[in-house]
Order: C-alpha cells, then structure tokens, then sequence
C-alpha cells in the first residue's frame, strides 16, 4: 500500500481518526508521518536494565576500584559494570560503597523498608554446610582449571569454616 | 521426556477463566517475588552441582509448603526447546529461564506448578515466586506471594541484607525483590490516540510497561504489562497500592474512550471489529501478529457489547493456544511459519464454530 501523502513510498504507518464522527484511515510511510508529528510507533520505554547499565556505566570508571574481587565468588565490579550482574550476596558487601550510590539513582532510595527477614535457626545449619559444600566444589573446579591462586585463596574460606 | 500440560494443576494458566474483576479489559494480575537461597552464589555464576543443591532446597521446602502442595515439578533443563516455549507462551517460565534461541536451558533450572502459585528455580535468581490471579486482584496476587514467600522462607536460608533487603542478582531487583504487573487491553485508549499520553503518565508515576510477553516484547494487539519499576525504599504494599491505584484510573480512561467511540463512530467501529471476527471466522491463513491484532478486535467487540455469545474465556483461550508452540504440540510435530500459519486459522475457525453453535 502507498503513502496517502506523497504517493511514492509503503505506507508503513496506519492511523484510525475520528473526525466529526467520520473515523477516517490515514496511510502513511514513515517520513511524512514523521513530517506530520506523527509518532511512528507506540514508543517501548527504555528497557528498565538498559537505563540501569548506564547509570552503572556512568560512576566515575575508578581504576583501582575497578579490579576488586568479591572474595567468595570472584566477581570483579569490572564484571558487574560489564554485566549488570552481581555474583553472589556477598558481592553486596564487597561492593557496598560504589552499590549505594547506583541504588540511589536507580530506586531513589538505598534502605529497605520492605518485609524483614531473619533466618531461623535451623536454615542458619544448613548454610553453613551449604556454603562449605560450594566452596569444596569451586575448589575442585579451580584446581581442575589450574587456577591456582583462586584455589588458593578457596582453600583459606574453606579452612576459616572448618 | 514429553511434557504432559494435563498434568498441571489448571494447565498452569488459572488466569484463563476470566473470572475476576474487570476480565474484559484486564486479563491477569501477578506479584512476582526474587528471592536467593544464602550460601551459594546466584544461579548464573553458580556451578552446575550449586544450582542442582539450590533445587534440592528448594523442593524440599516446597514439598512441606501448603500452597505448592499439589504443584507439579518441570525441569526445564530436560527440555526440548518446543516444550520450554510451550511454558513461555503460558507465562510460567520467563524468556531468560527458557533460553528459547538454546538447544539447552542450563542445569537445575526447573518451574514447580501448582493451583495458585508457580515457582521458578534457577532463573537470574535462585527463586522467582509467580502467582497470578483472574482480572483486576492485585491484592488477591500478593497475599498469596507473601504467603508462600513466608513458607518457604521458614526452612530456606535467603540472601538477606540488613539495608538492603533481599538480595538479587540484578540490582533493579533488590529489597522487596517485588514486581507487581497487571496485563491490560487498551484498544480504546490505542483507537482515540489517548494511549501515549496515558503511558507517559505511567511513567513519571514510576510505573513502566512492556509487551505482552514481557521485557524486550513488542506491543502486539493492544496488550500492555503494566508494573512498577522500583524495588527498594517502599513497602510490598505500597508498591502494589500504588500500581492498583494507577491501574484503576488507566482502567476507567478505557472505558471512557470506549464510551466515546461508540457514541462518535459507532457504526464505524462496529464495522470494523465484525469484520475482525469474520477474518477470524473464516480466514485459511493467520499470521502470529495478525491473530493477535484481529483477537484485540473481537475482545473490544465482546467488551462494548457489539458481539454477544462469546466468552472472555474463550478470547484468553485463543490467545495462548494460538501460538506456535501450543499449534506444534496441537500438531504433534514442530511447524514451519506457513504449517503454523494455516493450523492457526484452522484451530481458531474451530473454536469460534463451536462457539457459535456450528459445530
Ligand atoms: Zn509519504
Ligand atoms: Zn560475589
């Protein structure tokens, strides 16, 4: 279908109006819609992540800051600032300060305020073993892997829970 | 294995029956909770044998949760991709746990089903707690999220922080980890060229939307997901009073814009959204989009009283069971775009003749 306007280009853009009870189609391609102000689309809002990865982008590239590793799953802010992910809970701490700062820009807000949580005892045991079990199977992987100065420093976490 | 959808409680999709509130112009309402299980790394850093322990955890405390008591588990890592989409298309798993363009999803990632509550494990989080309700509820949708949040917190250990609240992968996510989301019809507000500012509005009240199916969709026939786009520094029900409040307002707009159409371009649209339902009725071939575009018709239709004798129920219905994944189950085999195409108009002339009482 033809631009009802210039008659030259598809039409791409298809506008239902209500005129004096006449609902009227309008044909468009995209430049004369654009040239009427049309908006071409039902603009999609910028993916909330993609607004997120900016901001994270943004705070000043701190070049030592940079290569900090979380020390339990070796996830550097460079990763985070690559991915938008953060590793583990613990990244929560290791990265506290520059953490605060973006949760300020993206919720308004750095305190929960939300249902607390406190884990009952019984969860508490499982941690400990839980935690102590991944830490044998990232050990098992970084020696598999030879790398040896992570297993080293896994070896250390291991040998504090024991 | 070969995915049994009749084993799932209401085929995972309770919603469908249009039975809530406002089910002509809203089709469902979800509270969606991340949560992460403490002392293992999140899922997508995690080895293979965390995410298979977190699952374990998880389906033991499952097991002892009333609201999950009858659910069934699916594990998407022994998926084909067809049967993943096939979740996909139902809402119970997300496009990230899907991994649709993967031959594989990644280990331990699994979806437990039950009557009102859907559990994703493995996702971006360790936990993704779904529940959906019928229409306009979120109300209904987080007392029973909070609920089983509450059962399952007793005997798993969650990734908690003193200031930060519940912790998540990404930290959009973070403190409540709640995502509250109504999906909502807005032809009328599309029609009178009303939507972009109604979505705007949304916006500067720190509310976002997205398509049908989520992040990154497209709008396809006037389906929007509206929800709220923080998670930390205001109460879970604050954040869901806020987006019900917003939601209520976008509501009577439809309506309004409704009534306007029918008073100042009655015969207009009457025309144009029987001549939705004839394609429907009668069309050989129907694109994904198209269908979608031509059921947006028929619902307004159904919902301006233009169109009578066909249920909201059976509009939900031909809206999940149209798509792709649902026809090559439907078909017994996977389908070229053309195969889809042509068994798509063929199921939807099937249920909109019986319907009619034709068939
Ligand atoms: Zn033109
Ligand atoms: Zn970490």
């Amino acid at each position: 279908m033809l631009c009802d306007q210039c008659k030259e280009r598809d039409a791409m853009v298809h506008l239902t109006q209500i005129v004096d009870a006449e609902v009227t189609q309008l044909h468009l391609c995209e430049k004369c819609a654009a040239a009427k102000g049309i908006e071409t689309t039902v603009a999609m809002p910028k993916h909330p992540l993609g607004d997120f990865l900016h901001a994270v982008q943004q705070q000043a590239p701190a070049a030592a800051g940079d290569q900090a590793r979380c020390a339990y799953c070796q996830t550097s802010l460079r990763d985070f600032r690559a991915s938008g992910r953060l590793g583990c809970a613990q990244c929560y701490t290791a990265f506290e300060g520059a953490l605060r700062e973006l949760l300020r820009r993206v919720h308004g807000a750095t305190k929960h305020r939300g249902r607390e949580y406190e884990a009952s005892v019984s969860a508490a045991v499982i941690e400990g073993g839980t935690e102590l079990d991944s830490l044998r199977d990232r050990l098992e992987q970084a020696v598999a892997a030879e790398e040896f100065e992570m297993a080293a420093k896994l070896r250390d976490q291991i040998r504090a829970l024991e | 294995m070969t995915l049994d959808l009749s084993l799932l409680p209401d085929g995972g999709i309770p919603w469908i029956t249009a039975s809530g509130p406002h089910a002509d112009i809203v089709l469902s309402s979800r509270v969606r909770l991340a949560r992460n299980v403490a002392g293992f790394a999140f899922s997508p850093r995690a080895n293979d044998g965390e995410r298979l322990r977190v699952l374990q955890q998880v389906r033991e405390a499952a097991s002892h949760s009333a609201l999950l008591s009858n659910a069934v588990l699916l594990r998407v890592d022994e998926m084909t991709a067809n049967e993943r989409r096939l979740l996909h298309e139902r809402h119970l798993v997300s496009k990230e746990l899907a991994e649709l363009e993967a031959t594989t999803a990644r280990s331990g990632s699994a979806v437990l089903v039950g009557d009102e509550a859907a559990l994703m494990v493995n996702e971006e989080d360790h936990l993704r707690l779904q529940v959906f309700r019928s229409g306009f509820d979120i109300g209904g949708a987080w007392e029973r999220a909070s609920r089983l949040e509450r059962e399952l917190g007793e005997r798993l250990p969650l990734a908690y922080h003193r200031d930060f609240g519940f912790l998540t992968s990404c930290p959009t996510n973070v403190g409540t980890g709640l995502r509250a989301s109504v999906l909502v019809h807005l032809p009328g507000l599309v029609l009178t060229q009303e939507v972009g500012k109604v979505l705007t509005g949304l916006q500067q009240m720190g509310l976002t939307y997205r398509g049908l199916y989520g992040e990154g969709s497209e709008v396809v026939g006037n389906f929007f997901q509206i929800s709220n786009q923080t998670t930390l520094g205001r109460t879970e029900d604050e954040l869901c009073d806020h987006l019900a409040r917003v939601v209520a307002h976008v509501i009577s707009r439809e309506s309004e814009a409704r009534r306007v159409l029918s008073r100042d371009a009655g015969y207009i649209i009457e025309d144009k959204l029987w001549r939705a339902y004839g394609t429907l009725r009668y069309a050989r071939s129907l694109g994904a989009d198209e269908a979608m575009n031509l059921l947006s018709g028929v619902r307004l239709a159904v919902g301006m009283y233009l169109i009578g004798g066909i249920s909201v129920y059976t509009l939900n219905k031909l809206l999940v069971f149209s798509q792709l994944a649902h026809l090559s189950l439907t078909e017994g085999r996977p389908l070229t775009e053309i195969e889809a195409n042509l068994a798509r108009a063929r199921y939807v002339r099937g249920v909109l003749a019986v319907e009619a009482g034709e068939a």
